[in-house]
């Protein structure tokens, strides 16, 4: 049998998608944050409510932040109400996004597994199981056996140090080609008349009263009925121009990709316990998350240990990655907020619509959030998946406490 | 691997030292007083700059005392450390 050549099944590049948009003067939407979140909030303002005089401003080059720098999981398995619902919501839409955006995303629904290690694990597991059921969401508990039989190459003996105990499997859920589905968002957001500007840093907001009505930028000013941040770990440095506290904290997060190999691992892996996330991306090369570096920090890049952790625990589960080469690291700053959930709505700002504190999970919500941001930017009120995750539940008590609590790898 | 100037050991390793967040976070002189929304600020809401940033940390597989530092969060260079009980250095 001759090997496969890694990447064959894979669509050409095309040689342009979007037009390189040059500012204008104004706009009536402003999205600050060319990534997943605010390509995806573009596409949905022009399909779902017809606002196509918008433009996406982005500092670097488009999808260049965390859209780049994902590990791609895309999955709705969450213990709480308020964020199984957004999370499926995604799911759903995941589910007829090549359609709808006329481009492969590569979407493929493999199936998670997120394993438990001790007991405490099982139980918190098994009621996540049911909580998921409540909720519509496909979730299964699965003994050691069945996880072997879904991923061979996980060690299920008893003899090592976190032993696998069971799992929990959603069928439902898998991964899709980051880039392509940042590029998918673009290219519709761009035949709807929308802008997308790159290189086009905010350095400020204009504000008449009470009411944002512009961005200051490196490229200008752009005058905005209304402005929409999605700039993930850079939130804050947003918002401190305006005064405007919001509680995150940017982390570096670390990935990092193997050599291209045969195909080994047939679904996606995640264990809170010994903190790492594996899936082998279409191209063949394994894929793995680790956990935030402990500082807070925006350089995209982290400190070699974590990688070292990360790799033991890795190694561990997977013997058979042991052999296995390391090609790249790279971090993304991800914005974790105090309950791990995100914050997203109407802000002290007329006119100013916020988005952040997705932490580590913002890539599996990208076109629920964007389909949500969308309606609460159009109606100038919450669309109801987003309405419990205000800012002001801080003051409230009214807490979305995911932490430790939905699987997550935090 | 980085090494983290400790203010009693001197300079050790990233692994043998944890985060503790912001420094100079103080609390509340009349804490019954307080509105809610105050409390929030004080139990949830902390500063995020990227650049200098005074927080605290502890060499807590050596000496496991608290020290404070200012660090850029950009560059991940540690500028100063300093005693819990000195006021925050003035850095320019």
């Amino acid at each position: 049998m001759s090997p496969r050549t890694p990447g064959a099944d894979l669509p050409e590049h095309p040689d342009s998608l979007w037009r390189n948009a040059e500012p204008r003067r104004s706009y009536d939407v402003v999205i600050v944050g060319g990534g997943g979140h605010g390509l995806a909030t573009a596409h949905y303002l022009a399909k779902n409510h017809g606002i196509t005089n918008v433009a996406v401003v982005e500092k670097g080059w488009l999808a260049g932040g965390n859209m780049a720098r994902n590990t791609t999981i895309i999955r709705s398995n969450y213990l709480w109400d308020e964020s199984s619902a957004i999370y499926e919501q995604a799911l759903k839409l995941w589910e007829g996004l090549e359609e709808d955006l006329g481009y492969p995303i590569l979407f493929s629904q493999r199936g998670v597994l997120n394993l438990a290690h001790t007991l405490q694990d099982v139980r918190d597991s098994v009621r996540r199981v049911e909580a998921n059921k409540l909720n519509g969401v496909d979730a299964e508990w699965v003994e050691p056996d069945e996880v072997r039989k879904i991923c061979p190459i996980v060690n299920t003996s008893a003899d090592i140090r976190y032993p696998v105990l069971g799992a929990t499997y959603q069928p439902r859920a898998g991964i899709a080609k980051h880039d392509y589905v940042a590029w998918g968002f673009a290219r519709r957001a761009d035949e709807a008349g929308i802008d997308l500007i790159q290189d086009c840093e905010v350095t400020g907001f204009a504000t008449t009263g009470n009411r944002v009505t512009g961005v200051h930028t490196t490229r200008g000013t752009i005058g905005a009925g209304r402005v929409a941040l999605c700039a993930a770990g850079h939130t804050t440095v947003l918002t401190d121009m305006l005064g405007i506290r919001v509680p995150v904290q940017s982390h570096p997060l670390q990935a990092l990709v193997s050599e291209l190999l045969e195909p080994v691992h047939p679904t996606v892996v995640m264990s809170n316990a010994v903190h790492v996330y594996v899936s082998q991306a279409h191209k063949g090369e394994l894929v793995m998350g680790a956990g935030v570096d402990s500082f807070n920090g925006f350089g995209q890049r982290g400190a070699f240990h974590v990688i070292e952790r990360q790799m033991a625990a890795a190694v561990e589960l997977f013997p058979v990655f042991a052999r296995a080469h390391l090609l790249r690291t790279w971090a993304g700053i991800v914005d974790v907020s105090p309950d791990a959930s995100p914050i997203v709505g109407m802000t002290p700002y007329d006119g100013l619509y916020l988005n952040c504190g997705w932490g580590t999970g913002g890539f599996k919500a990208t076109p629920g959030i964007g389909w949500a941001l969308a309606h609460t930017i159009a109606h100038d009120e919450p669309h109801p998946s987003v309405a419990p995750f205000t800012l002001d539940r801080f003051v409230t008590g009214a807490l979305v406490d995911e932490h430790g609590a939905a699987a997550v790898a935090h | 691997m980085q090494l983290i100037a400790c203010p009693w050991c001197g300079p050790r390793e990233e692994v043998e030292f944890s985060y503790g967040g912001q420094a100079h976070v103080p609390y509340p002189d009349a804490p019954g007083e307080l509105s809610d929304e105050e409390w929030a600020h004080y139990v949830f809401f902390r500063d995020n700059p990227k650049g200098r940033f005074a927080e605290r940390w502890n060499h807590s597989a050596g000496c496991r005392r608290w020290f404070n530092a200012i660090r850029d969060t950009a560059t991940y260079r540690f500028e100063r450390v300093y005693r819990l009980d000195d006021a925050r250095p003035v850095t320019s």
